[in-house]
């Protein structure tokens, strides 16, 4: 099992720590598993995190200079790794203009990911960075937990507004409840209609808890090129976020 | 420091308004008086209460310290600036070579693989003198030296650093024509006993049994080709393992064989971090068992001598 991988790119580095960043305003523990492809940040859905669950999906192609994968075994190309991302965050954060970005996953006293970055310094050679960031390898027995999550069977689906806009409303809107009624209502073409004249076959509704909502939007860094918001009435609300190379699912959970 | 800070707190209305500022101790009254003459014949008077306390004063040498470093303060803070900010303890070391690196210090009592932990490496040309003991190491507070930093960039000024083994008090230094500063650190004393985690029969005991699979190690070759890029003409050692005394020095005796034994007595378990406190016999509390008393006492009581 080896992996190492290389960003050499600065706007490159700079995407692939905003990405991070996002992720660990969402989870404080995730699992990175990591494809010939594709690298995946999986947040899955248990009690301790409020029944949220979470599927970011990056190309590595997209970010890495360099990316070298070997998985668990020959027919189990993968590797699954259990991590804090606000560690991997801390260590890009000072990363900025760095020359070059490794990351390596060893195992020296424990396994771990070691990020090194190499630094412009003033002398003839560069100045070295590394940080170790523990993780826990998961077995492939326990792979089943972190499937994809299939799209859930949505009552309604709509095109989301600048996230900004939604941001600001919720952050108010946090001063009055602890929970949020998302209520979406469609139109015959799928897009959203205006509150009067509604048709209450057409509509969907779910509470939920506002500071998920909040913890969404606050998180993301970049505007997504598309924003979708799903929900299936009083079950869940199920937000998918597309940039370029980066397409974030998250599904929040309606309260009973 | 709070409220003689507070009469100087906007600088630039100070700068167009204060043509003199009178400092006065009056020791009968307990107070020291800070007056501002300002233009227009406008005068403010600040009183701050004041409270004698005992003189304390360090006894430290420069002199005896077997190690120096001196590099200017913005190389050093830009050191730092890569250790997340909660982080108490640095150990700063020095390698074979001359390179001088720093590294995070794990807390005793935290498991090793648990925190995220981070190594820097200098170049030697990076500092102004090195004059270091090859191998050498010492772990200290990392939020008093960032303190320290700060002000230090403020005045643009190089730092020294002066240190001996571990244990013995670190010295930094600030020089310049108007003022110097030194602030006095003390370090830790078996450093390598925390900056190394416990061996792998107990590492094993934080994690779920490793499965069958083999963990493919290349920290080897991957250390010795970040070294190649780094440092041309480097003999290929890995930085780590000069942090861990393991490795076999000649000049060490007693600390070592105090290790060693503390390793044989209780196998798989990291050895007791001894704090000695080498200033103020009472003031300093030290972490685990430590053997405060008997120390050597370099500040005697000024109360005694009365």
């Amino acid at each position: 099992m080896r992996f190492r991988a290389k960003i050499v790119d600065l706007a490159c580095l700079n995407h692939f720590s905003r990405v991070i960043n996002t992720i660990a305003k969402l989870a404080k523990s995730c699992t990175l598993r990591l494809t010939v492809s594709k690298l995946y940040f999986i947040l899955s859905d248990r009690v301790a995190n409020g029944g949220v669950s979470m599927w970011c999906e990056l190309c590595q192609g997209n970010f890495f200079d360099e990316y070298q994968m070997e998985g668990v075994a020959v027919d189990h190309n993968e590797i699954y790794l259990e991590l804090m991302p606000e560690n991997l965050s801390r260590a890009l954060k000072t990363a900025q203009s760095a020359k070059a970005v490794k990351i390596k996953l060893t195992n020296k006293h424990s396994p771990c990911l070691r990020v090194a970055v190499e630094l412009p310094s003033l002398s003839s050679s560069s100045r070295i960075v590394t940080h170790d960031i523990p993780v826990k390898v998961i077995p492939r027995r326990l792979w089943n937990d972190f499937r994809e999550p299939s799209v859930p069977d949505f009552d309604v689906s709509i095109y989301l507004p600048a996230l900004k806009t939604m941001k600001s409303i919720v952050e108010r809107m946090k001063n009055i409840s602890n929970c949020i009624c998302c209520v979406l209502s469609a139109s015959e073409d799928g897009c959203q209609s205006s509150a009067q004249g509604r048709d209450l076959q057409s509509m969907a509704e779910a509470r939920i808890d506002i500071k998920k909502l909040q913890q969404l939007l606050v998180g993301q860094q970049v505007n997504p090129t598309k924003a979708l918001c799903n929900i299936v009435s009083k079950r869940i609300v199920h937000f998918i976020l597309l940039h370029e190379d980066v397409s974030l699912q998250y599904f929040i959970p309606a309260l009973a | 420091m709070k409220s003689f800070l507070g009469v100087f707190r906007s600088l630039p209305t100070l700068d167009k308004s204060v043509e003199r500022c009178l400092v006065l101790l009056r020791p009968c009254a307990g107070c020291l008086v800070l007056q501002l003459h300002c233009k227009h014949g406008v005068t403010r008077t600040h009183q701050l209460a004041f409270q004698e306390c005992e003189r304390l004063q360090a006894i430290f040498d420069t002199q005896c310290c077997a190690s120096r470093l001196r590099a200017p303060a913005q190389v050093l803070a830009e050191a730092v600036v890569h250790f997340p900010q909660t982080l108490a303890e640095v150990t700063l070391g020095a390698a074979a070579g001359g390179r001088i690196g720093l590294r995070s210090h794990l807390e005793e009592g935290s498991e090793p693989g648990k925190a995220m932990v981070t190594e820097l490496w200098l170049a030697p040309d990076e500092f102004q003198e090195v004059a270091v003991v090859p191998g050498s190491c010492i772990t200290f507070c990392l939020k008093e030296f960032r303190g320290l930093l700060s002000f230090a960039e403020a005045s643009s000024l190089p730092l020294t650093i002066h240190y001996d083994d571990p244990g013995r008090p670190a010295i930094f230094t600030l020089d310049d024509s108007l003022m110097e500063a030194h602030l006095v650190l003390a370090t830790l004393l078996d450093p390598e006993s925390d900056s190394q985690p416990p061996p792998a029969t107990n590492g094993s005991v934080s994690h779920p049994p490793a499965p069958s699979d083999d963990f493919a190690d290349d920290l080897e070759s991957y250390m010795v080709a970040l070294e190649s890029s780094a440092c041309e003409g480097e003999a290929g050692e890995p930085p780590s393992p000069t942090f861990s005394l393991h490795t076999p020095r000649p000049a060490k005796s007693d600390p070592e064989e105090e290790e060693e034994e503390e390793y044989g007595a209780v196998p798989g378990t990291p050895p007791h971090k001894k704090f000695r406190s080498l200033f103020f016999g009472s003031v300093l509390t030290p972490r685990g068992p430590g053997p405060a008393p008997s120390q050597e006492v370099l500040a005697e009581d000024s109360d005694a001598e009365c």
